[in-house]
């Protein structure tokens, strides 16, 4: 409710210095955090990546800013007529959107940059304006959540009444959570393991929420992570592909990504990954897949990476250069269905808690 | 051992033997030359007195011959000087003969092309022509006429005379002759079209086998000077005309002979010569030898103080014409047009005049529209083997913003005493240096200015494409900034606009 008005507010205002500015006879100008490389550091304090001191000018007088200028401005005023009639968005359907103002985008690119310019002018991010990548990360345990969102006011839904689990959308994100018997929440970055946590009562046998971040995990799924952590005291533990990508899956849902780094409340620092580690091959004789040149070439990158810091990261790392091979998590398979949830996991969370 | 005989033959038959050189060389060629040659005769003839040229041709249908080739009838009027009676009969049936063989600007010069029409009409159809001429005076003449080929001279078939009642002056061949419409009829399109082109100031009228009529009405009246007669320039003279001169001259020494036959040849520059090429001013020409001419040749030739020679016996159609000619025919949204100052090559004074052309009816095609003129006359053939096809294939236009898919026209017109062409069919100029460079600088000076024209209309085009940035995203940003301030009435944005036009970009 609160974040509504602030958003509310924060939009208006700046409509209200574009127009005040064009009223006195000023070509209107917006001031705003440079977004490129040399603008982004990372805060060990914070421990996410944060945008530093330098500043870009956005004038209507530059014919070159002109037009994604004027794209900004209808963007907040499309985000607040969003927000104002409590209406949601995808950033596919913002695109569209645009064409019913001649307002059109050359391509989805484009306005989703900004997008994320008006992101970094407001401090906020697009969630807060109700603009929504299209849903892909699912949720499943025992939480109540009670809706907020216009139609659904005060209605509950266990997240363990839907046995296809429940869509990270924009209302879930936005519910407030009533209660829930869990004590930890396992984060999975594939479908197939979902469904089979799902399957073998991983929930129930662990008390825990699981939550599926198809892939990397998109920002409102990363939000409802930081969410459960926060709000519910409830340790997150995750697990990917046993490779460099796997990896950095789980390290942006703990540190954050260079592209959100205007944005904060999207981290969640004391999220644990859990595996596939280097060392998990090792010792589990997983079968694998020899590593690929950018998969090389990414583990050094991430070596350099700040964010990459503590030891348990760089051995990973260090084995994985060292053995040269990766595993996916159904590798788990060759010992059995269930060998997964009845051997692996118990120990993992025994190793990482 | 086989016996060889020698015989004489005349003009005509030697014409009639080789009559591919006149560029009578397969019936669609033919029918195009034959009305080209008389059309060129009319202009001319209205031109010597400076009337503007009112031209009538009809070509009509008389009968089937094979497949493709017709028998056609060609009549050709117009309101020229008029023949003189008595030259009748020669001036259209006897070959090389004429009016031509002076050294001014005409767009004949053989005396060859009229006749060489009636000639080929004759052997293909075996029909006396018709000639009606009046100069204007009481009486009109009218001549049927034969060629005896053998003896090159006229046959008098039948004469009339008219009174001229209504004073009118002019002249009307009418003849048949074999031909191919149909294929040549693209080629004699646009051999009007060129020709309204460069001649503004005639109303040319075609009438077609099939009734079909084409009008090119003048824009003008004005017209340009006619050339003046000239002497030889000292330059361009050979060992037959110096012995004809010699032959003919009333002077006794060789000061005088120098000074009047002789093109800008005056009294310092004749004495000049004389102790230059060693021969004794009071030489009398009479007396010269043989030898003594092939050297005076060779020395005149050596000579490097003889003055260039003028144009007074050129008639170039002067910037203003070519300009109108080329509206009123293309409708171009630009056009530049310049005329090089008189130049010489052997002896032989020309003019080159240039234009550029872009837009309006232009074609858009792969390459440029070339038209090439010689003497006010369209050349339709060979045009990849034309100097001036040379040289604008030779140039960077690059250089000048032009792109190959632009709609340009370019037309090179050159003006001579004596063109260089490379055929007696007159159908593509000759690759000479002086020609070939005085075409490349005015091609140069024209393709400046369509590049000026080219930069600016760019300029102006990028300056629109600005303002229309400007004004298509400013009101839009008003729009949306007030109604996200939740205010009623959006802030003027006519000031802001007003700053973003650049001084000296009004619409144009």
């Amino acid at each position: 409710m609160e974040k509504r008005k602030e958003v509310l507010t924060s939009l208006e205002s700046l409509g209200a210095r574009i127009y005040e500015q064009m009223d006195k006879g000023f070509f209107p100008s917006i001031e705003m955090p440079s977004r490129s490389t040399e603008n982004i550091y990372y805060d060990p304090n914070v421990r996410q990546f944060i945008l530093g001191g330098k500043k870009v000018r956005r004038s209507a007088r530059n014919i070159r800013h002109l037009r994604p200028f004027t794209q900004l401005v209808w963007t907040a005023f499309f985000s607040h007529e969003l927000t104002m009639h409590r209406k949601t968005s995808t950033l596919r359907d913002v695109y569209y959107s645009a064409q019913a103002y001649e307002m059109s985008f050359k391509d989805q690119q484009e306005s989703n940059n900004i997008i994320t310019d008006l992101e970094t002018v407001l401090g906020l991010s697009r969630e807060d304006f109700n603009i929504f990548p299209e849903e892909r990360s699912a949720v499943f345990g025992d939480l109540t959540i009670e809706y907020t969102v216009p139609g659904y006011e005060g209605k509950r839904l266990n997240l363990t009444s839907h046995p296809d689990c429940v869509m990270i959308g924009p209302d879930l994100t936005s519910a407030e959570f009533v209660k829930t018997t869990a004590d930890k929440v396992i984060a999975i970055e594939k479908g197939g393991l979902f469904t089979r946590f799902i399957e073998e009562s991983v929930h129930k046998k662990f008390n825990a929420i699981l939550v599926l971040t198809a892939g990397q995990a998109p920002r409102a799924t990363r939000h409802f992570i930081r969410r459960l952590n926060r709000e519910l005291k409830l340790p997150v533990y995750i697990f990917t592909d046993g490779d460099p990508w796997g990896m950095h899956i789980a390290m942006v849902i703990i540190s954050g990504s260079a592209n959100a780094a205007h944005l904060r409340e999207l981290t969640t620092p004391d999220a644990k990954w859990s595996g596939v580690w280097a060392t998990d091959i090792v010792n589990y004789k997983l079968p694998t897949d020899p590593l690929d040149d950018v998969d090389v070439k990414r583990l050094y990158e991430l070596q350099r990476d700040p964010r990459y810091k503590d030891p348990l990261w760089q051995r990973e790392i260090k084995t994985f250069l060292k053995i040269k091979r990766k595993a996916e998590q159904e590798a788990f398979s060759r010992y059995g269905l269930t060998y997964i949830v009845d051997e692996y996991l118990p120990a993992k969370l025994e190793e990482t808690s | 051992m086989a016996r060889v005989t020698f015989e004489e033959i005349s003009a005509a038959d030697f014409f009639y033997r080789n009559r591919d050189i006149a560029g009578f060389t397969n019936p669609s060629r033919a029918i195009f030359a034959a009305i080209r040659e008389l059309v060129e005769n009319s202009l001319d003839a209205a031109e010597s007195l400076k009337i503007p040229p009112d031209i009538y041709v009809r070509l009509s249908h008389e009968g089937a011959v094979g497949t493709g080739t017709q028998v056609y009838r060609l009549r050709v009027e117009d309101n020229g000087i008029g023949v003189p009676p008595r030259h009748i009969p020669s001036a259209f049936g006897q070959i090389l003969f004429g009016s031509k063989y002076k050294l001014k600007q005409q767009r004949g010069t053989f005396g060859l092309g009229g006749k060489m029409a009636i000639l080929y009409g004759q052997i293909t159809t075996h029909k006396p022509a018709c000639v009606i001429s009046s100069t204007g005076m009481s009486k009109i003449y009218k001549y049927k006429l034969m060629i005896d080929i053998q003896r090159n001279r006229p046959l008098i078939l039948d004469r009339k005379i008219m009174i001229n009642k209504t004073r009118w002056r002019g002249t009307i061949v009418e003849f048949s002759l074999e031909g191919d419409y149909f294929r040549a009829m693209p080629k004699i399109l646009e051999y009007f079209k060129q020709t309204a082109m460069v001649n503004p100031y005639a109303n040319l009228t075609f009438v077609d086998p099939k009734g079909r009529l084409y009008k090119f009405t003048r824009v003008t009246t004005e017209m340009p000077d006619p050339p003046k007669e000239t002497l030889p320039h000292p330059y361009g003279v050979d060992v037959e005309l110096l012995q004809r001169l010699i032959n003919a001259t009333p002077y006794r020494n060789m000061l005088e002979f120098l000074r009047y036959h002789f093109h800008r040849v005056g009294d310092k520059t004749a004495q000049k010569f004389l102790e230059f090429s060693n021969i004794r001013p009071s030489k009398n020409p009479k007396r010269l030898s043989h030898e003594e001419i092939v050297r005076l040749m060779h020395m005149l030739k050596k000579f490097k103080e003889f003055l260039p020679p003028d144009a007074s016996c050129l008639s170039p159609l002067g910037e203003n014409l070519l300009r109108a000619g080329i509206v009123k025919e293309l409708k171009p949204e630009f056009v530049a047009v310049h005329q090089r100052r008189p130049a010489t090559y052997a002896g032989h004074p020309f003019i080159v005049e240039v234009a550029i052309a872009y837009g309006g009816e232009i074609p858009k095609k792969e390459g440029f529209v070339i038209y090439r003129f010689a003497n006010r006359i369209p050349l339709l053939y060979d045009e990849a083997s034309d100097v001036s096809v040379r040289v604008i294939n030779s140039m960077n236009w690059r250089r000048y913003k032009v792109a190959p898919d632009m709609p340009i026209a370019i037309l090179v017109h050159i003006c001579s005493t004596k063109v260089p062409y490379k055929t007696v069919g007159k159908e593509f100029i000759a690759d000479r240096p002086e020609v070939r460079r005085e075409i490349a600088n005015g091609l140069r000076e024209v393709a400046r200015r369509l590049r000026r024209f080219l930069t600016r209309r760019e300029h102006v085009y990028r300056e629109k494409k600005r303002l229309g940035i400007f004004s298509k995203y400013l009101p839009k940003i008003a729009q949306f900034s007030t109604q996200l301030a939740g205010k009623e009435k959006a802030p003027d944005v006519k000031k802001l606009l007003r700053s973003v036009r650049r001084f000296g970009t009004e619409e144009t």
